[in-house]
């Protein structure tokens, strides 16, 4: 702020000096002219009544000729401060307009505004850096889950529509080029609540620059970067980046999934996708001959996923720009001939790629006119034209940023579900069917939500004050209870236990948990909601662990001495 | 030559030297301490403060600094002569007459350290 008013001064100090050198002068010639007293004779008025006079009259109060009425010498040197110091204030006033209108001026306050409010965060946040499509639905959603961010966005049109977004806290937003370091230290950068920087901007040389600042200024903070090139991808990798998002590459992968590891697919969309989808049948990706229309980024990386698994891929692209060697036809692919040419009579299925959702849309129609029973798989480029996908009804739609969103969110939500996507990648279909069978059987027909806990002082404290008090060990079976009816099973499932560096999948019932543990869980909200208040409750706890419902504070707790052991 | 620069100094000065003239003689007599003399100190102290406005490096705030100390006590005096011009029909008496001025020469002090930063400044000048 101190920085505007700086700049304030300085406009203004012409105008200031003008208006005093206006109120001194007529000051000292009011104090030099005589006036008349009541009984006539000559009097002087003195530098304090012709500085109170002048100071009423410049700024138009007018109280009046005091303390006597003036002569008409006097009046005539009033007349002539009157219009003097009508001039110095439609000077002083001018220049005070043309500062607020002033274009430098008004970024200089929105940037001082921006930086208090980083400058007041208190909380973890996030930095956002490019708020479109993708941006956008990250920060709805972190934002319904409690989160806080700031945003950056070289678009000041999309930052003024942040402010209609209806979100429950504020975020503070500034147009600003992110590849400037300056600009996310001032987004708040080294400050130790940042927890992480995500780059989702369109152009992907900004997201390596964003990469490469977090890499120099903060080693070890999270950055999550969106990349579509392959160059760009190994760059980031290089630099050291947390997770890159190449959402063609992703969608290859999971592609390729999908074809030979159905089950594992299925349990990747779960963990990645939105809480509350209907749990997806199996998606038969038939494998086989395979069409792909569009060979551009998108193209490239699907049909280097599908030869990866082993099967084979025609390409149709107008100028087969990079994929010589690859057999191919030359065309659009809206026209039934091309498709014929590309050999979509014995395909199994066809990737609709181009970058235009409309071309996307008549090869898909045209494809499914030959053979109505073809596997399609349409990109859709924007998010508005959802309507005309969803009438389409393709076996697959790719929605780059729905990707990018997703990849971002499983990461962000807890460190915990990355590994285990790691580990569910290395595994084998049979792995992925079974937890997938175990969650339905315990969780119903909805996909869950997933959260981790760590079992510290910070962040359970009543659990862990319950466990040091207790003698025996507290054991993964014991948390899953419900905190209302301890011998109801709340429904949530650990997956995946953190005990210093090791990693332990699916972990047991009887598992005995330890302080620093780090769970991660898939379940309803309200077993998450009853999980928190019994690592908050001492008291909670001890009833899910031992069915001794108790009450009290921390003394009558000590008076009473540990607790007994389960009552069942 | 910087006709911005001209400007600055002069009125700089020209603040030094007025305070100066303002306290230069026996300090409880008034007939050695005339009014406008410090009427036109307090002008001149006034556009030097305005003129000082906005430089954020660290010496321009020492600058700004010294010039709002010596205006604050200039103002003191003046308000202390208004008092007593108040009280006793017009006349000053030795011993207001001895606070006001030692209130300008606490002005005049901090008028010095202006001038001083002012001449530092302009021999750490390599052009």
């Amino acid at each position: 702020m101190s920085g505007v008013f700086f700049i304030a001064l300085r406009r203004l100090r012409t105008p200031l000096v003008v208006m005093i050198c206006i109120v001194m002068l007529a000051t000292v010639g009011l104090t030099l002219i005589p006036g008349i007293d009541g009984e006539g004779r000559a009097v002087f008025m003195t530098p304090f009544q012709a500085f109170y006079f002048v100071s009423y009259t410049a700024t138009t109060i007018g109280f009046g000729e005091i303390p006597f009425a003036f002569t008409d010498r006097q009046r005539l040197w009033v007349t002539v401060i009157i219009y003097l110091s009508v001039i110095g204030w439609a000077f002083l006033i001018g220049s005070l307009l043309a500062l607020v209108q002033d274009k430098g001026f008004r970024r200089a306050i929105v940037a001082a505004r921006f930086q208090r409010a980083v400058r007041a965060l208190r909380e973890p946040f996030y930095i956002v850096c490019g708020i479109g499509e993708t941006g956008l639905m990250i920060v709805r959603s972190l934002d319904r889950r409690g989160g806080r961010f700031v945003i950056l966005d070289q678009d000041e049109q999309r930052i003024e529509e942040m402010e209609l977004e209806e979100l429950v806290a504020d975020p503070p937003a500034l147009a600003a080029d992110a590849r400037s370091p300056e600009t996310l230290i001032a987004a708040g950068l080294l400050k130790p609540e940042c927890r992480g920087v995500l780059a989702l901007c369109n152009d992907d040389q900004v997201n390596l620059a964003v990469a490469l600042t977090v890499r120099l200024l903060r080693p070890g903070l999270r950055a999550i970067c969106r990349s579509h090139s392959p160059d760009v991808t190994a760059a980031m990798e290089t630099v050291g980046t947390y997770e890159v998002i190449n959402p063609f590459r992703e969608f290859g992968e999971r592609l390729v999934l999908a074809m030979k590891a159905p089950d594992t697919y299925r349990l990747m969309s779960w963990l990645t996708g939105p809480p509350g989808a209907d749990l997806s049948p199996r998606i038969p990706a038939p494998p086989g001959h395979w069409v792909v229309c569009g060979y551009g980024r998108f193209g490239a990386e699907v049909t280097a996923a599908i030869k990866a698994g082993g099967f084979d891929v025609a390409i149709v692209d107008p100028d087969m720009e990079g994929a010589e060697g690859l057999p191919g036809v030359r065309g659009l692919g809206t026209d039934n001939e091309v498709l014929r040419r590309a050999d979509i009579a014995t395909a199994a299925g066809i990737v609709a790629g181009t970058d235009v959702d409309t071309a996307n849309l008549t090869i898909a129609i045209a494809a499914r006119q030959i053979r109505p029973d073809l596997f399609v798989i349409a990109r859709q480029n924007l998010i508005s034209n959802r309507s005309l996908f969803e009438a389409f009804g393709a076996d697959m739609t790719m929605v780059q940023s729905q990707i990018i969103a997703d990849e971002c969110l499983a990461v962000l939500r807890t460190p915990l579900l990355a590994d285990f996507l790691r580990i569910a990648r290395g595994q084998d279909d049979a792995w992925a069917g079974h937890i997938v069978e175990r969650l339905r059987r315990h969780l119903g027909e909805q996909s869950p939500e997933f959260w981790g806990i760590t079992v510290s002082r910070e962040q359970a404290p009543g659990l862990v004050d319950f466990m040091t008090r207790f003698g025996a060990p507290v054991r993964l079976s014991d948390i899953r209870r419900e905190i209302v009816d301890r011998t109801c099973d709340s429904g949530k499932v650990a997956l995946l236990v953190r005990r210093g560096a090791e990693l332990i999948v699916l972990p047991e019932d009887d598992f005995e948990l330890q302080l620093g543990d780090s769970v991660l869980f898939a379940g309803s909200f309200e077993a998450e909601r009853d999980l928190f208040y019994l690592m908050q409750n001492a008291n909670v706890a001890e009833y899910v662990v031992t069915g001794h419902d108790v009450l009290g504070g921390a003394v009558w707790r000590w008076l009473r001495g540990p607790p007994a052991a389960a009552a069942n | 030559m910087n006709l911005e620069k001209v400007v600055f100094g002069f009125f700089i000065l020209l603040a030094a030297t007025l305070n100066f003239g303002f306290v230069y003689g026996d300090i409880g007599n008034p007939e050695h301490h005339h009014f406008w003399e410090l009427f036109a100190a307090i002008v001149v102290n006034l556009i030097a403060t305005v003129l000082k406005f906005g430089d954020r490096t660290h010496v321009g705030a020492v600058h700004l600094a010294s010039s709002l100390v010596a205006l604050l006590q200039l103002i003191a005096a003046a308000l202390v002569w208004f008092f007593a011009a108040q009280s006793i029909a017009g006349q000053v008496s030795a011993y207001t007459m001895a606070s006001i001025v030692s209130l300008s020469a606490g002005a005049l002090l901090a008028n010095i350290v202006s001038v001083i930063i002012m001449v530092v400044e302009t021999t750490m000048q390599r052009r």
